[in-house]
C-alpha cells in the first residue's frame, strides 16, 4: 500500500502529516521525495544504515580528437554544449544526460562519465525504514534521485512525502502511489493549489482524499472546493499554536500528545481503508 | 531594470503575501509570478484592464508512426527516460524529454518530433502596470523554461520589478534567480525552515545573486528566529526584520483584500521591511 502525500502549495503540512503517519504506523517505509528540501529526517531522527550517491552521466570531450564540426552543439536541444575555437564547452547542470552527443560525434571525441547529482540515505526508526533523497545544490532536476529512491518501494505500507507543486517531480512521485492524500490550507491560495493537484491526480487516474489543515474559524475555501468537486474530506486539523511550536522544533506530535496520537492513528486507518476500497473498484 | 525576487526554500512561508505588499508599497510598475507550478499572485492583485495570452510550447516530443515502425526496438534501447514502451512501440509523452536520440537511431524514419502546448503565458496590464504570469498544463514538466518566458515579458518594462518565486531550489528557482539583482528570502522559524533557507541561500550564491533575509511568523518560535538572525550575522547576510503571526494575513487572502488595507501587526512589520529592502536595492 503506497500513500503519496501531496499539496500543490508549499508549507501546508505535507511533511508534518507524513512523518506523523509513518511514526504511528511504526512499520513499512517513509520516503522523502522532496529532494530539493528534504526535512522528514529531522522529525523521525532515524539511525543511519547506509548512504549512496546518485549519479548521472555527463559527456566529456577529448580535444585531441574534436575537430570543431559542431554536430553535437547543433543536435543538443538543451543547449548544453557550445563551441569556441579550440574549446568545446559542456554545461553539466543543463545536460539531461540523454547520450545523443556522444552517439553522434563523428570523431568519437566524446565519452560519458559519471557525476554525482545527489545522495540517498537509508535509516531506521524502530521497525520503520526511513529513505531520504537529497539533491546537490545547483542541480536542475531531482527526478533521477526520486526514481532511485522509490526503487525500494515494496508492498508494505509506504508513506511518500512529495515535493510541492504539480510539475515533473510530483508526477514522478505519484506515478507509484495507490492513493493520494492531499493536504490543504484554509486560504484561497490553498484552494487554488488544491484544485491543481486534485486535477493532477485525476489525470494520473489516482484515487484521492483531502486533509484540511490549519483550520480556523471563518471561511475555508479548500473545504468549499472539496465539497463542490466530490473530493472526500478525510479529516480536519484546527490551527494549534502548541502543534506549530512542537513541529517548528521538529518534534513528532504523536509522541508529545495523546490527542494527536489518536488523531493520526485514526487518519492512518481511514487512509488505508479508502485506498483498499479504491483498489477493489 | 532592477529586479527583486522573493524566495524561501520552504513553501508556505509567506512569499506571495509579502510580494503583494511590496508591489503596493513600492508602486512597482512591473511584476511577475514565477511560481508557475502553483501560481497565486493573480488572486490578490485586483482586476486588470487588458489581457493577452499566448501558448507555451514545450520542447517537441517524439511521436512514432505505427505504419512506418518496423518494431526493431532501437528507440526503446537508447531512450534514457524510459519514455518508449514496447508492443506496441509508443511514446509516453510526460516522460519524453524531447532529446531526439530515438529519431536519430530509427532506421525507418518512423519517429518525428511534434510541438506540444505545455501551458499558457499571460500578460495583464492596467495603466502603466504590467503583470506577467503563466499556467502549466497538467502533466507537463519543463517549468524552468516557462519561468524564463514569464520573466522576458516584463523585461525593461519599468525601472524596477518584483518577482514572486517558487519553493525549492531546482530548475524553476535557478531560472528565476538568473539575472536578478537581489533575492529576498522569506524564512520561517522552524528547523525545517532553517535547513531550507540555508540551501536556497547557497543556490543564490552559486549564481552570484546577493540575498537578504526576513522571518515571517517570527513569534511561533522566538528562539529559532534568534538562531536565523545569528546565522545571517555570521554569514554577513542582511537581516531586514521579522513579521509576527497575524490572522489578518489569512483574512486578507480570503477576502481578496490587501493586508495593508486591513492593517494589523504583520502589515506594520512589512511597511518597515519595505524601506530596508529598497535601501538594499539602491545600495547595489
Amino acid at each position: 500500500m503506497k500513500i503519496a502525500v501531496l499539496s500543490g502549495k508549499g508549507g501546508t503540512g505535507k511533511t508534518l502529516v507524513s512523518v506523523n503517519l509513518a511514526a504511528v504506523a511504526d512499520k513499512g517505509g517513509y520516503f522523502d521525495c522532496d529532494v530539493e528540501e528534504p526535512n522528514g529526517h529531522l522529525f523521525l531522527k532515524p539511525s543511519l544504515i547506509g548512504e549512496e550517491e546518485v549519479t548521472s552521466l555527463k559527456p566529456v570531450v577529448d580535444m585531441d580528437r574534436c575537430d570543431g564540426c559542431k554536430v553535437c552543439v547543433t543536435a543538443c536541444v538543451y543547449k548544453a554544449l557550445a563551441y569556441i575555437p579550440g574549446e568545446l564547452m559542456i554545461f553539466d547542470e543543463i545536460c539531461h544526460a540523454c547520450g545523443l552527443c556522444t552517439y553522434l560525434c563523428p570523431q568519437q571525441a566524446l565519452k560519458e562519465t559519471k557525476r554525482v547529482i545527489g545522495t540517498i540515505r537509508r535509516g531506521e526508526r524502530g521497525s520503520l525504514s526511513v529513505h531520504t533523497g537529497k539533491m546537490r545544490i545547483g542541480e536542475s532536476t531531482g527526478v533521477p534521485i526520486i526514481k532511485k529512491l522509490l526503487k525500494k518501494l515494496d508492498d508494505d505500507l509506504s508513506i511518500i512525502d512529495s515535493p510541492p507543486g504539480s510539475g515533473c517531480l510530483v508526477l514522478e512521485t505519484i506515478e507509484h502511489a495507490d492513493y493520494c492524500l492531499l493536504v490543504a490550507e484554509p486560504t484561497m491560495f490553498g484552494a487554488q493549489n488544491l484544485a491543481l493537484v486534485h486535477e493532477l491526480t485525476r489525470v494520473m487516474n489516482k484515487p484521492a482524499g483531502v486533509l484540511l489543515n490549519k483550520v480556523e474559524d471563518g471561511l475555508n475555501p479548500s473545504e468549499l472546493y472539496a465539497k463542490e468537486h466530490d473530493l472526500k474530506i478525510l479529516a480536519s486539523l484546527p490551527y494549534d499554536s502548541y502543534a506549530a511550536l512542537e513541529s517548528s522544533n521538529a518534534e513528532l506530535l504523536v509522541e508529545r500528545s495523546e490527542k494527536y496520537r489518536t488523531f493520526f492513528l485514526e487518519l492512518l486507518k481511514e487512509v488505508v481503508d479508502e485506498a483498499t476500497l479504491a483498489a477493489q473498484r | 531594470m532592477k529586479q527583486l525576487l522573493l524566495l524561501s526554500g520552504k513553501g508556505g512561508t509567506g512569499k506571495t503575501t509579502v510580494a503583494t505588499c511590496l508591489i503596493q508599497l513600492s508602486q512597482a510598475k512591473a511584476y511577475a509570478d514565477c511560481d508557475v507550478d502553483a501560481p497565486n499572485l493573480h488572486l490578490v492583485l485586483g482586476t486588470f484592464e487588458n489581457h493577452s495570452t499566448k501558448p507555451y510550447y514545450d520542447l517537441p516530443k517524439a511521436v512514432i508512426d505505427p505504419d512506418l515502425c518496423t518494431e526493431c526496438g532501437l528507440c526503446h534501447q537508447v531512450c534514457r527516460f524510459d519514455a518508449i514502451t514496447r508492443n506496441p512501440y509508443q511514446v509516453i509523452p510526460h516522460l519524453c524529454e524531447g532529446c531526439t536520440y530515438c529519431a536519430h537511431v530509427c532506421p525507418s524514419e518512423a519517429i518525428t518530433l511534434e510541438e506540444t502546448v505545455a501551458g499558457t503565458i499571460e500578460l495583464h496590464t492596467r495603466g502603466d502596470e504590467t503583470f506577467s504570469t503563466a499556467t502549466l498544463k497538467m502533466g507537463s514538466g519543463t517549468t524552468g523554461l516557462l519561468v524564463t518566458e514569464v520573466k522576458k515579458q516584463i523585461k525593461d518594462k519599468a525601472k524596477f520589478a518584483i518577482l514572486d518565486g517558487s519553493p525549492g531550489i531546482g530548475c524553476p528557482v535557478i531560472a528565476s534567480l538568473t539575472g536578478v539583482d537581489l533575492a529576498l528570502m522569506v524564512a520561517e522559524p522552524s528547523l525545517s525552515g532553517i535547513s531550507d533557507l540555508q540551501r536556497v541561500i547557497q543556490s543564490a550564491r552559486q549564481l552570484h545573486v546577493p540575498a537578504c533575509v526576513i522571518v515571517n511568523k517570527s513569534d511561533v518560535n522566538e528562539e529559532l528566529t534568534g538562531r536565523i538572525r545569528r546565522y545571517c550575522n555570521e554569514e554577513s547576510i542582511p537581516f531586514l526584520g521579522t513579521i509576527p503571526y497575524d490572522k489578518e494575513a489569512i483574512a486578507a487572502i480570503n477576502s481578496g483584500q490587501s493586508l495593508l488595507e486591513r492593517g494589523g501587526p504583520a502589515s506594520e512589520a512589512i511597511r518597515a521591511i519595505h524601506h530596508k529592502v529598497m535601501k538594499e536595492l539602491e545600495a547595489l
